[in-house]
């Protein structure tokens, strides 16, 4: 009882320190300095079209970089703390009917929609991020369907490591060839709107989004097997 | 009209976010939690933030969703769950 | 919008409520998820202009005044990779539970009491 008094006291003291949050705010008027020169010179410098993606992958690379270190680590700490303890006996339910053929009728369109959502993430909202998530979840369905399949995990991870390397590899072609780390401007710029265009940011989202869609299918699948 | 929207949107949420801690099922709880995140990517659309709508509908009650499910499938066994 | 800014409070306050008073395992992961949306809504909701547009460049927005007709990106591209990391940090969280389950059977966090003094 005292201790159900203790955590609403807590929770209403958070209350009252984070009030001046809501009651001081004012709503933005003009953009900030930084917003300001990232909206006039974005698309001239960088030649892509959607902002955000050019925030993510150039202006802001290293904090993408990041991130990405973070699902590594997060993965490796899955895989390390589920270790396979049992042999693989095969599990008595099948799937049903409807399961089965849904899945192989939808599985080739959600991957082709994956695929275009991250080759197109500098001229459309998307991106590798999600474009790895909607082919995990596609793998997902795969999984589902068919409970005795057996995912390659040797292949994921080569795919995994080899996604990263050239990440940090093409980041170091951009140290030397142009401006400074992550810098997409040493492939030609090509015209805006077009698919070739803005430099690098196409290749290095394409691979952000293969390392992210072949960790995210590890852990799903490790989780899914195990008993 | 965008106003209505968002407190309608803006209750149910809470509501949601209630139930996925009150509710005696789990099973209910967690999608009671994958409802909240759909409802934040709407929420999104009208922020005109559309990478971040796609990536919450994705990530938010796609994924943790399934992720949440195959915790609970491995940690059910035969005795009854505590609350 | 400071409505939306309201919201995503609420949802935090909620979320530590519920982590603090709530004893199976699984909904102190669920609170901490809730916790998670509501810190992302605030903050992309404090990079909205009123009567502005998508910072995205096609037939409808032009490259030469967008300066006066976009929304603020740099809230969006921090909240893009806020969300992948919580759904990592989530995922390792559970399997954590699990392995919790497996050494002592039980999945009440008052059984817990190692490091109580």
């Amino acid at each position: 009882m005292i201790k159900r008094f203790f955590s609403l006291f807590f929770v209403i003291l958070l209350l009252f320190v984070l009030l001046p949050l809501v009651t001081d705010i004012k709503p933005l008027t003009e953009l900030g300095i930084t917003s300001q020169k990232y909206a006039r010179d974005g698309a001239k410098e960088l030649g892509a079209a959607n902002l955000v993606t050019s925030v993510v992958v150039t202006y802001r690379g290293l904090d993408t970089l990041g991130e990405v270190t973070v699902l590594f680590i997060t993965t490796a700490g899955i895989g390390f703390l589920l270790r396979k303890r049992s042999t693989g006996k095969n599990k008595k339910r099948k799937a049903s009917e409807i399961l089965k053929s849904g899945t192989s009728f939808l599985l080739p369109l959600i991957v082709l929609f994956g695929v275009y959502i991250f080759t197109h993430g500098h001229l459309t909202p998307g991106g590798g991020f999600q474009g790895g998530v909607v082919i995990a979840s596609a793998i997902v369905l795969l999984l589902l369907s068919d409970i005795n399949l057996h995912t390659d995990h040797n292949i994921l991870n080569w795919l995994e490591s080899l996604s990263g390397a050239f990440y940090i590899l093409l980041g170091i072609l951009g140290l030397i060839l142009a401006g400074g780390f992550l810098d997409n401007r040493f492939l030609p710029l090509g015209e805006f709107g077009k698919i070739f265009s803005a430099g690098a940011i196409p290749i290095i989202y394409s691979l952000i989004g293969l390392k992210v869609g072949a960790e995210l299918v590890g852990i799903l699948s490790k989780l899914g097997r195990e008993e | 009209m965008i106003l209505a929207i968002i407190i309608v949107l803006g209750v149910l949420m809470l509501v949601a976010a209630f139930l996925a801690l009150y509710l005696k099922d789990l099973l209910s709880a967690i999608i009671a939690a994958g409802a909240i995140s759909l409802m934040a990517s709407v929420i999104y659309i009208i922020l005109a933030a559309p990478d971040v709508a796609m990536t919450e509908a994705a990530i938010g009650s796609g994924l943790t969703t399934i992720v949440f499910l195959y915790a609970l499938h491995l940690v059910k066994k035969e005795q009854g769950e505590k609350k | 919008m400071t409505i939306i800014t309201i919201l995503g409070f609420l949802l935090i306050i909620i979320g530590l409520w519920g982590m603090l008073t709530r004893k199976h395992l699984f909904r102190i992961i669920l609170g901490f998820s809730i916790i998670d949306t509501g810190i992302h809504l605030i903050m992309v909701s404090l990079g909205y202009i009123k009567g502005r547009t998508a910072p995205i460049f096609d037939s409808d927005l032009s490259t030469v005044d967008a300066v006066h007709n976009i929304v603020d990106p740099i809230p969006s591209a921090l909240v893009l990779t806020a969300i992948v990391i919580g759904l990592a940090v989530t995922a390792l969280m559970l399997v954590y539970v699990v392995q919790m389950k497996r050494q002592k059977g039980s999945l009440d966090i008052s059984d817990y009491e190692e490091l109580k003094w």
